[in-house]
């Protein structure tokens, strides 16, 4: 731990040989059943359910924008960023993370522990990852009885009038 | 004290206290580079000033100085404790100096040639300091000393104690501990005047307040709910209000900390105007006014580079070379004039010159190569509509393409700069008499007035700035409510008749996609909130309307900055995040802003957004002060120029102040009666009559021109005050509004009796009718055609005129205001056609709205021409003219048709 304070950002870590190397600590979440981690440094804080701002003429994938102690917090649908259809329940929770001095927050629908994970059961993607998900992943860890995607924070919030799906003005 | 020495003085302390510091340290640590350097830095920048400001004992002291830390830092000599003793007894000498200076203004004197022989021998390494005249041979200080221009002052400057008794460099010797004693701390008169602060930290403390504004907000809220549920004022209440007050204050001090005067953004100006002026060949003179206008820094930064290019604009397009001015009549030196005032919460900036103004024809010739428009939708626009072409993107009129300007960014840039910080933008301009720019822009970024609606179940913010009304309208036209307008549709575009003008609407559920609320409108209507988008309306449909709030401005995430539609977002008193529109993004995105014809009705419906404006126009005035400190003032359209007369330029003949003034004698008529006996200058406003050979003038001394303002003028007439006539209520204060026609009188008994030419004056001259209900415009005119050679006779109303008529009066001419109460003037003009002995008479229409349409509808209804108010040389050409078209003697003529129909 103490070594990785120093350390940038994981989520700034492009390049897979990171994770070959070096234990990381990740903040899991769930998204359509599919367990994923962000690394603990990129994240901010964990929200429950918040009252969310519709921004009209936005991406799909932005959600709206929350009041977050006085910050606004620009809201993304983790859901719909992955191409995933919408959850039946809604998608209560959020991870912040930084960047750029803007706040983003990740909805997912469900946070649980975080976990530190030895390099040793780290690979990269494999080929056959469909693009939408092999796009935010950064590789993936082996755990004993499940697969763990590690998102890649700043391609997420990578989101602009250029990113798929920007609703065409006129009605929804 | 002016400003460079009490910026010199403050820098001067700030340097002095931290020399002191340095010193002491350098003595410790003799070897240390950096702070010698920085030593030798500060008194240098000391001496340099002196010497730019003309301090000369000053620059003497801090000139020895600097040879001593000249010659440490080059290793010619080692510091000793002698030598920085020195040195802290030059540095008192100089705190010594300043402290005076801060209090008098001038240098105190005194001799230092002791001191400075004390320096000289130290830099020449003896170590010995205080044995006084050794050195009558300082290499350095002798030059200094015979030079008479750098004489100490004598005489020139206000005479000065002698200094205070100094700690001596023999005394300081001893001690060298004791003037840091009283070093940084002490406090000059200057120091607490002001301070430096980072402006990281004025930023930072403006983000503090925004948020405590924003948590403000929030708790009275709070409040207001709590007392709602429990219908009781709890103790909070009181405390609260006094929280929001100093919250307020707080908020207002925190703003005055980033204001700066807009002078700082003209600094480079004069010269860029200087360097134009010499590149173009042409002569040109800068003038500023309100250069102390505060504003936001923020602002400050955003507007410097459209104003420079303004400017530069001006100067390259706008203003004729020296020739072409003189051949036009004017004066060789064409002038910019830079103005900036407080109006509101706002700041308006006007970039004005009196060069040749937009060629409408080039710029229409333009517009087509450019393809902008098409020769048909040309056609149907006015003047102002076609320039107002020129802030389209990659628009540049100038033929040739200069060094200076006319690069293809021109005004559209300034434009989207200005718009970028909530600003507008507007321009007049006229065939040879020079164009104006206007620039309304908030005075400060960071909170805003806004008015909170709902849309599609959303809340959005709209800046205040921008909201002109809020109509409510209804969705069908089947009740039998008609006094609320109704929501027309035009192939689905929706549209609104407001006071009979079309205002083009969009629908905010529609452009924002969001889901409409059915069944919300029980009553069917709807509220539309009329904003205004640099000069075009537009009627933003909403669905409820909130209250107004202070909002703290935020920026989008920047992967929502290409959504147009927002300036930025918020956060509500409730805590709820709200997204803030951007009239001027809707404007673009439904096509309202530079499309013509919406151009074209939002001009009409704003004329109209001030109800009041159709029987009360605002007029320009011109306010200047006579004998006396309260204002006095004149409608600025009578007057023709504005002179600044020095005493000398006075002379007198035959008893009566004259001045040389374009090649002829202008009687000059002194307002107060005498020619103020102490003043060097004198302010002279000028009124002309005719034109040509015929040309008279005459100059009204005053003692101050104060301002011009636009007003709605309401005056109250007071008969007993010869010269006056009467006082209004103008910027907010009492003013006595002069009567023009009395000074005229003044000047040239004659004024009033020129006979016409080729008349033989008395009773033959043309008579002319005037109608006009507004007392102060009656005034106005009266006497202006009487000074023209005219017999006037004036109607109070329409029916007034109608009787004389019908009692057998008869004129040459009619000239009659248009809005007027009851029969207004189309309804008069159409009364005098129909039957009577006056159907063939000219009669002319004063108007405030001198647009084609209203100059087509009286054309209908038979006025025989259009003439704006104010417009006096106007006024009198139309009226020579329908003379001369009417028969020379149309008087006579009439006069018999009467007798025949009679």
């Amino acid at each position: 731990m103490n070594t990785n304070l120093l350390e940038p950002p994981v989520s700034l870590r492009q390049d897979t040989d990171y994770h070959k190397n070096n234990e990381a600590t990740f903040v899991t979440l769930m998204v359509a059943d599919q367990l994923c981690g962000i690394p603990v440094l990129g994240v901010r804080d964990v929200l429950g359910e918040q009252t969310i701002t519709r921004i009209p003429l936005a991406s799909r994938e932005i959600a709206g924008s929350l009041n977050l102690r006085g910050r606004i917090v620009t809201a993304i649908d983790l859901r719909r960023r992955l191409g995933l259809p919408d959850a039946p329940l809604g998608t209560p929770m959020s991870v912040v993370a930084e960047q750029g001095g803007e706040l983003y927050a990740l909805l997912v629908d469900q946070v649980s522990e975080v976990m530190t994970l030895a390099p040793s059961s780290f690979e990269p993607n494999p080929p056959t990852l469909p693009p939408h998900w092999s796009e935010f992943s950064a590789g993936i860890y082996r755990l004993q009885d499940r697969l763990l995607v590690v998102l890649d924070v700043t391609r997420l919030l990578s989101l602009g009038p250029t990113s798929r799906g920007p609703v065409p003005h006129g009605r929804l | 004290m002016d400003d460079l020495l009490a910026d010199f003085l403050t820098e001067t302390n700030e340097s002095l206290a931290e020399l002191d510091t340095a010193l002491v340290k350098l003595e410790r640590t003799p070897d240390d580079a950096g702070t010698l350097a920085l030593i030798f830095r500060l008194v240098h920048t000391i001496k340099g000033t002196c010497g730019f400001l003309g301090l000369p004992r000053l620059e003497r002291v801090a000139h020895a100085a600097e040879n001593v830390l000249g010659r440490v830092r080059d290793g010619q000599l080692t510091v000793t404790p002698g030598i920085i003793t020195t040195v802290l007894a030059a540095l008192d000498r100089i705190k010594e100096i300043v402290d005076a200076l801060a209090a008098t203004a001038a240098e105190p004197t005194g001799d230092d040639a002791e001191l400075v022989a004390a320096l000289n021998a130290a830099a020449e390494g003896r170590q010995i300091a205080p044995t006084p005249p050794a050195a009558m041979r300082p290499v350095v200080a002798k030059p200094a000393f015979a030079d008479p221009v750098t004489a100490p002052p004598s005489g020139v400057q206000t005479p000065v104690p002698p200094p205070p008794t100094a700690t001596e460099p023999p005394a300081a010797m001893g001690q060298p501990a004791d003037p840091l004693a009283e070093g940084p701390s002490e406090g000059s008169p200057i120091g607490p005047q002001t301070i430096r602060v980072g402006v990281d930290v004025l930023e930072g403390l403006m983000t503090l307040v925004s948020e405590l504004v924003l948590t403000r907000n929030q708790l009275l809220q709070l409040a207001r709910v709590h007392e709602a549920q429990n219908n009781d004022a709890s103790g909070f209440t009181v405390p609260l209000q006094r929280l929001s007050h100093i919250t307020s204050d707080l908020q207002e001090g925190v703003m005055k900390t980033r204001m700066q005067p807009i002078g700082n953004a003209w600094q480079k100006l004069p010269r860029l105007v200087r360097d134009l002026a010499r590149d173009v060949g042409k002569k040109i003179e800068l003038v500023m006014r309100g250069a102390e206008t505060e504003l936001d820094r923020q602002v400050l930064e955003m507007i410097k580079d459209p104003l420079t290019h303004m400017v530069r604009n001006s100067g390259d397009h706008g203003l004729e070379k020296a020739e072409v001015r003189r051949a036009a009549g004017k004066p060789e030196t064409g002038r910019i004039m830079l103005t900036a005032y407080h109006e509101g919460g706002h700041i308006i900036i006007e970039v004005a010159d009196d060069g040749t103004g937009l060629h409408v024809d080039r710029i229409r010739a333009k517009v087509l190569v450019k393809g902008l428009a098409t020769e048909a939708e040309l056609t149907g626009m006015s003047d102002a509509e076609i320039q107002r072409f020129i802030f389209r993107p990659g628009f540049s009129t100038a033929a040739q393409v200069t060094a200076v300007s006319g690069r293809g960014v021109g005004m559209d840039v300034v434009k989207t700069n200005i718009e970028k910080i909530g600003g507008t933008i507007d321009l007049k301009s006229e065939p040879s008499r020079g164009s104006t720019f206007t620039i309304k822009i908030p005075l400060t970024l960071a909170i805003v007035s806004a008015l909170i609606v709902e849309a599609g179940g959303e809340r959005f913010a709209i800046p205040q700035i921008s909201v002109v009304e809020l109509v409510r309208a209804r969705l069908d036209a089947d009740t039998q409510n008609t006094t609320t307008p109704v929501v027309e549709h035009i192939h689905g575009t929706p549209v609104l008749r407001l006071r009979d003008r079309l205002l083009p609407l969009v629908n905010l559920t529609d452009l924002l996609a969001l889901r409409a609320t059915e069944g919300n409108h029980v009553e069917r209507s709807v509220h539309v909130v009329v904003v205004q988008v640099g000069t075009a309306s537009l009627g933003i449909i909403v669905d409820r309307v909130f209250d107004t709030e202070e909002i703290v401005v935020k920026p989008v995430a920047p992967i929502l900055r290409h959504i147009t539609m927002f300036s930025g977002n918020t956060i509500l008193g409730d805590g709820s995040v709200i997204m803030i529109l951007d009239p001027n993004g809707i404007a673009r995105a439904t096509g309202v802003a530079g499309i013509a014809g919406a151009d074209r009705r939002a001009d009409r419906s704003h004329d109209d957004a001030i109800p009041t404006a159709r029987s009360q126009p605002r007029t320009a005035m011109l306010l200047f002060r006579a004998g006396g400190a309260e204002p006095k003032a004149v409608p600025l359209s009578l007057v023709a120029r504005l002179e600044d007369l020095p005493r000398e330029k006075i002379e007198f003949s035959a008893g009566q102040p004259v001045t040389q003034y374009r090649g002829r004698l202008m009687p000059l008529v002194p307002l107060t009666g005498t020619i103020n006996p102490t003043a060097e200058r004198f302010a002279v406003l000028v009124f002309t009559d005719g034109d040509g050979r015929q040309e008279r003038c005459m100059g009204l001394l005053v003692d101050e021109i104060v301002d011009v303002v636009e007003d709605i003028l309401q005056i109250e007439l007071s008969g007993d005050r010869p010269g006056l006539l009467g006082s209004a209520v103008i910027a907010g204060r009492a003013t006595d509004v002069i009567d023009i026609g009395h000074w005229l009188t003044q000047a040239s008994q004659d004024w009033f009796r020129r006979p016409e030419p080729g008349t033989a004056g008395g009773d033959s001259r043309p008579q002319v009718l005037v109608v006009e209900d507004s007392d102060f415009f009656r005034q106005l005119l009266v006497p202006t055609l009487g000074a023209a050679g005219y017999r006037v006779t004036a109607a109070g109303s329409a029916t007034e005129a109608l009787r004389l008529r019908d009692a057998g009066a008869m004129f040459d001419a009619v000239i009659s205001d248009i809005e007027m109460p009851q029969i207004d003037g189309h309804a008069l003009v159409r009364q005098i056609r129909a039957s009577g002995p006056w159907m063939d008479l000219p009669v002319i229409a004063l108007t405030s709205h001198a647009s084609p349409e209203h100059i087509n509808a009286g054309r209908e209804a038979g006025f025989t021409d259009y003439v704006a108010k104010f417009e006096r040389e106007a006024l009198l050409a139309s009226l020579r003219q329908c003379l001369v078209a009417a028969g020379r003697s149309a008087a006579t003529t009439s006069r018999r048709r009467l007798e025949v129909a009679a």
